[in-house]
């Protein structure tokens, strides 16, 4: 009972597209998933001529299928960028190096270069080393923090234009869903945005090419083409509220394969009155980072880890700023809040 | 539709099962299995195959990959290198020599 192809009507249907429900082969998947991918560029502008673009390669399915199919794009409609893989080793063994052997084998299929910053030289820390001193306990806070900076640092290094990172359509679903979850109006605004301007000294530009594109079609679009990815979970326990907004969503796209979009529409149309207080973005006055309080979030964790008080950014200690900044020294009770839990 | 053999036992059925993108792991880290269905009255579907996986290969946290009598959502399956909504889904009957994959997308890009 093989379906035949809806649009060239002659070859075997390999899938059903998750968002328009067509049955097609796989060349004309390959196109359509191609093009769609070019529609969402030219659409929302994410890039200029003569530019040069860091992808942010992981070695996972998301940025393998970014940088083939950026690399693609570039040759068939003449973009004229200058592409480059830039990678984030978090000091992670048995989890990040083979990621990155990925990477590497990567680099070489595609051609690019590629840059690997490590948290260990940008901060001083591996990961291996921060969960040593903080547990399991906001271990992905620290990693999700000092990466997104870590690929600002990369960037700046290559003296990059822009960013583009993989993320997907689900990843996106994901965030607006999580958001909404912890009443984080300022983070629902930006999310769905599909590029983000220089916020300020130190920070690249992003963009997300497969913002539209269904994490289902990013891994047979993988599989066909045979792309060589990695795929372990992080050996520090995994995002739990972001697993429960994950499977909650595949549940839906399950019932309703639109769901994805739909939620992601929802954020998108979203606005928000002009009474409702957002935090006004700065910059941290120690690394120069952005920031809307007077330390960045990845200075007050990194204060914390190098004093021995790992809680030290985690929450809200808003009020420590000041003191920390002057190098005012912490009560005895401030202390004890932020010592690492005695088990 | 071949006409119904009365009631023989059909043959054994040969099939290839394989598992991806993280799925894998639920299996102890093997990628591809050789397996043979014992000959039964009815013929093989989907759904009783992934009985006779929980049953006979899956290693670890069951609920990774299986929900209710489905696989567990986020999982893919390719039947014949074919995405199983094409093919019947639970329904699909298992032919000898097929090629049963699982892809997990539940895994970090
Ligand atoms: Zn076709
Ligand atoms: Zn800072």
């Amino acid at each position: 009972m093989p379906v035949q192809c809806s649009s060239c009507t002659e070859k075997r249907a390999v899938l059903k597209r998750p968002k328009t429900g067509h049955s097609l082969c796989k060349e004309c998947f390959f196109w359509a998933f191609e093009e769609e991918v070019h529609r969402t560029i030219m659409a929302g502008e994410l890039f200029k001529p003569g530019e040069i673009v860091a992808i942010a390669a992981s070695g996972g399915k998301d940025s393998t299928v970014l940088a083939h199919v950026m690399k693609l794009l570039n040759q068939r409609h003449n973009y004229g960028l200058e592409l480059m893989l830039l990678s984030v080793d978090e000091g992670i063994t048995g989890y990040r190096d083979d990621s990155l052997e990925t990477v590497q084998r990567n680099q070489q299929q595609y051609e690019l270069p590629l840059k690997i910053v490590s948290y260990k030289e940008l901060y001083g820390w591996t990961m291996d080393a921060i969960v040593k001193q903080i547990g399991l306990k906001n271990n992905c806070t620290f990693c999700g923090v000092f990466r997104r900076q870590a690929l600002d640092r990369g960037a700046m290094l290559l003296k990059v234009n822009r960013i583009c990172t993989g993320h997907n359509a689900d990843d996106i679903a994901e965030t607006v869903l999580m958001n909404v979850l912890r009443g984080d109006i300022a983070r629902l605004c930006r999310c769905t945005a599909i590029s983000t301007a220089s916020e300020g000294e130190g920070v690249v530009p992003r963009c997300k090419p497969l913002k539209y594109a269904y994490e289902k079609e990013i891994v047979l679009y993988a599989y066909f083409k045979k792309l060589d990815y990695f795929s372990t979970e992080c050996i520090y326990s995994p995002n739990a509220y972001r697993g429960h907004a994950r499977t909650f969503l595949k549940d839906l796209e399950s019932i309703r394969p639109s769901a994805i979009i739909d939620v992601i529409h929802s954020g998108e149309n979203l606005s928000v009155r002009d009474s409702v207080k957002m935090p006004v973005q700065g910059s941290c006055s120690r690394c120069g980072y952005i920031s809307s309080q007077m330390l960045c979030k990845a200075c007050m964790l990194l204060e914390g880890l190098n004093r021995g008080l790992p809680k030290l950014g985690i929450g809200k200690p808003h009020r420590l700023h000041e003191k920390i900044l002057s190098k005012q020294p912490l009560t005895e009770e401030e202390e004890r809040k932020l010592k690492p839990a005695v088990f | 539709m071949l006409p119904a053999c009365g009631d023989n036992m059909a043959a054994p059925v040969r099939i290839i099962l394989e598992f991806g993108g993280g799925a894998e792991l639920l299996f102890d880290g093997m990628k591809k299995h050789h397996v043979t269905l014992a000959g039964q009255e009815q013929p093989w579907d989907i759904k009783q195959l992934l009985v006779w996986i929980q049953r006979n290969l899956l290693k670890e946290r069951p609920e990774l990959f299986v929900q209710g009598d489905s696989v567990r959502p986020g999982i893919l399956v390719l039947i014949n290198d074919a995405d199983w909504e094409l093919m019947g889904e639970l329904e699909y009957q298992l032919q000898d020599q097929d090629n049963i994959v699982f892809i997990s997308t539940l895994h970090g890009g």
